[in-house]
């Protein structure tokens, strides 16, 4: 970590806004991404994310704020700038009519890389994605995920400085998700610097840096470390012999919102002051039989929906 | 409320369930039950059958062979009966979006052909379940999307069905919605309903009681989240974290043919292996002169046994 403090900021964002007539997408959001991490952006559909990358991308410009990417003010910076960011649309342009291969020559043609460079990198893309088998298969027979992480390939064949990657895995199974993410892993090693948007805030835990956009807001960014420590409760899994009774009883003790229920499991918030001993005899007052509980460490849900909360 | 049918026996039971299109299988011989009122999770990669299931335990498609009975109905015979019996909703939700939400339930109680009396009573019930009695002449396209979840969930068990299938129901939904939209779907399942979820937020398949991994359209494992997370043979899960966790990640992926999975969670290192192979990881850091803390098993996730399961279900190596 500490080699970070040498290394510039790869974003620089202050004060963004976006408005569409009268629909405000982004409300002034600040933002900065060190160089070389992957950096998550968590949020619902309407958040923001996808307004934030098209503008971060330069194919967007911004109706308010500062935004610099790899050090240029974004809107008026030349190609050779552009050059250097890389980005995967939701929507990404795959010609169907086109095999795997054809596809990839297609955008490295696009970006104008030499073949020497092409060759090796397009070989070692098609073998991380596990496309190599799948050359000549054309883009319209491919599943979900292969599609994808072939979209992946073709925004990576020009090796950019900067990823910008939006929703690459929303609708995608656990396996592919954890391809694209071993992709990810490889372009860290390379000094790539990755944003990723996504609506799954357990993917986001992967990533180095998280930011939690919020209807065009960036509600907290940071790291998970940091981001736990504003967490102002401890979480407790219970098990009971009655867990519909002990949910309401937890409910009217704590409060809705720090009880829910997972299965067999109940995951309750007890605040850092409070005292756990008097929250069990309180059940146990009740007739409730404790079975077991436990401390478990906040996700990143409960920590976003503390400070949705926060935000009102 | 629910069907009489349904209060003994299970709420779904499905015997050598077979679909096949052309000669491709999509459903391979599965069985499995479904308790009254369970929140039961179908889980697997993309086309691995499960929306084939479902669409077969509606009675949207009949299967090749093999038998499924919901709510005490054959989705061979009597599959009318079992639309009658059954809620189903999917993330696209299925609600106009330039009609109230009033309008969208009206709408609906035709469908299940309600009558008069009953149909307020529901109608009222289903606007007060989703927060809406007060925006119920509002358009619907423009309500938040937790609104339009909880009102296509309304819709959805407006006819009082004793199942409800739920074909990834929160995509895209915030999580204080996606929370609040579980604790309706668990007071549901506590009144009876039975309800049948596909997801691919792993953390969402957290709050089922049981949960079917199927692949290639065979089922490979059920069991409620907390016991496959102490089966046997799993991988397990193993946390290192040290100053260096770039050296150290670099090190560990060069082997990772050797030693299995490895990721990052911010700066934390997750090794996904069999325990015997522990020891030879600490010493190769070791050797590479890489300090760190004393590693610790952690929980797996739910991601991390869906992972494991299917790389033990398929080592062929062509899975995209």
């Amino acid at each position: 970590m500490s080699s970070s403090i040498l290394l510039a900021d790869t974003i620089e964002v202050v004060g963004l806004e976006k408005k569409f007539g009268d629909l405000e997408a982004l409300r002034g959001v600040d933002l900065s991404v060190k160089s070389g991490i992957i950096h998550a952006v968590v949020g619902p559909d309407g958040a923001g994310k996808t307004t934030l990358l098209r503008i971060l991308a330069g194919i967007m410009s911004p109706t308010g704020g500062k935004v610099k990417v790899l050090g240029r003010d974004v809107a008026s910076a030349p190609e050779s700038i552009k050059g250097k960011i890389g980005y995967l649309s939701q929507r990404f342009s795959l010609n169907p009519s086109l095999t795997v291969e054809e596809n990839i020559d297609f955008f490295a043609s696009l970006y104008g890389v030499s073949n020497s460079d092409k060759i090796p990198r397009a070989r070692r893309l098609l073998e991380f994605s596990r496309l190599a088998g799948f050359r000549t298969r054309r883009a319209a027979h491919l599943s979900g995920g292969m599609k994808q992480k072939l979209s992946l390939c073709c925004a990576l064949i020009h090796t950019p400085e900067l990823l910008l990657l939006d929703e690459p895995t929303t609708g995608v199974d656990p396996i592919s998700r954890r391809e694209l993410w071993e992709i990810l892993y490889d372009l860290l090693g390379e000094g790539v610097t990755v944003i990723v948007s996504t609506p799954y805030m357990d993917e986001a835990e992967r990533a180095g840096e998280i930011t939690l956009l919020h209807k065009g807001r960036a509600i907290i960014t940071g790291n998970m470390k940091i981001l736990r420590s504003r967490y102002r409760f401890s979480m407790y899994e219970l098990i009971t012999g009655d867990n519909l009774k002990a949910l309401e009883t937890s409910a009217r003790i704590l409060g809705d919102e720090k009880v829910s229920l997972f299965g067999n499991r109940i995951h309750v918030a007890i605040g850092l002051s409070d005292d756990l001993s008097a929250f069990k005899s309180h059940l146990q007052n009740e007739g409730i039989q404790i079975k077991s509980i436990r401390s478990v460490e906040p996700g990143l849900e409960d920590i976003f929906i503390q400070e949705l909360a926060d935000a009102g | 409320m629910p069907d009489d049918r349904v209060l003994s026996g299970p709420a779904v039971s499905v015997t050598n369930l077979t679909k096949r299109f052309g000669d491709f299988t999509a459903v391979d011989d599965i069985g499995f039950d479904v308790c009254r009122g369970e929140v039961f999770g179908f889980l697997g990669p993309n086309g691995a059958g499960k929306s084939t299931t479902i669409r077969m335990l509606c009675g949207i498609i009949k299967p090749t062979s093999g038998e499924g009975v919901v709510g005490g109905y054959s989705i061979r015979k009597d599959s009318d009966r079992i639309k009658l019996n059954t809620g189903y909703m999917s993330q696209k939700f299925s609600l106009y979006r330039d009609l109230t939400p009033y309008e969208n339930l009206e709408f609906y109680s035709g469908v299940y052909g309600l009558p008069g009396n009953r149909r307020r009573e529901r109608i009222s019930w289903a606007l007060d379940m989703a927060g809406l009695t007060n925006r119920k002449d509002d358009q619907t396209g423009d309500l938040p999307v937790g609104f339009q979840q909880r009102l296509a969930l309304g819709a959805a068990v407006l006819h009082e069905p004793s199942i409800l299938f739920l074909d990834e129901p929160t995509a895209g939904v915030d999580p204080l919605s996606r929370r609040s939209f579980w604790d309706l779907i668990h007071k549901l399942s506590s009144s009876g309903v039975t309800v049948f979820v596909t997801t691919h937020y792993m953390d969402e398949a957290e709050h089922c009681d049981r949960i079917a991994f199927i692949d290639k359209g065979k089922l490979i494992k059920l069991n409620s989240p907390s016991a496959l997370k102490k089966e046997e043979g799993m991988e397990r899960v193993y946390e290192l974290v040290t100053d260096n966790w770039r050296t150290a990640f670099d090190l560990l992926r060069k082997k990772r043919d050797r030693f299995g999975a490895i990721s990052l969670f911010g700066t934390n290192i997750h090794l996904n292996l069999q325990p015997e192979k522990l020891a030879a990881v600490t010493s190769y850091l070791k050797s590479e002169g890489v300090e760190f803390s004393p590693i610790n098993e952690i929980a797996p996730s739910l991601e991390d046994i869906f992972v494991s399961l299917l790389r033990s279900d398929d080592e062929t190596g062509d899975r995209t």
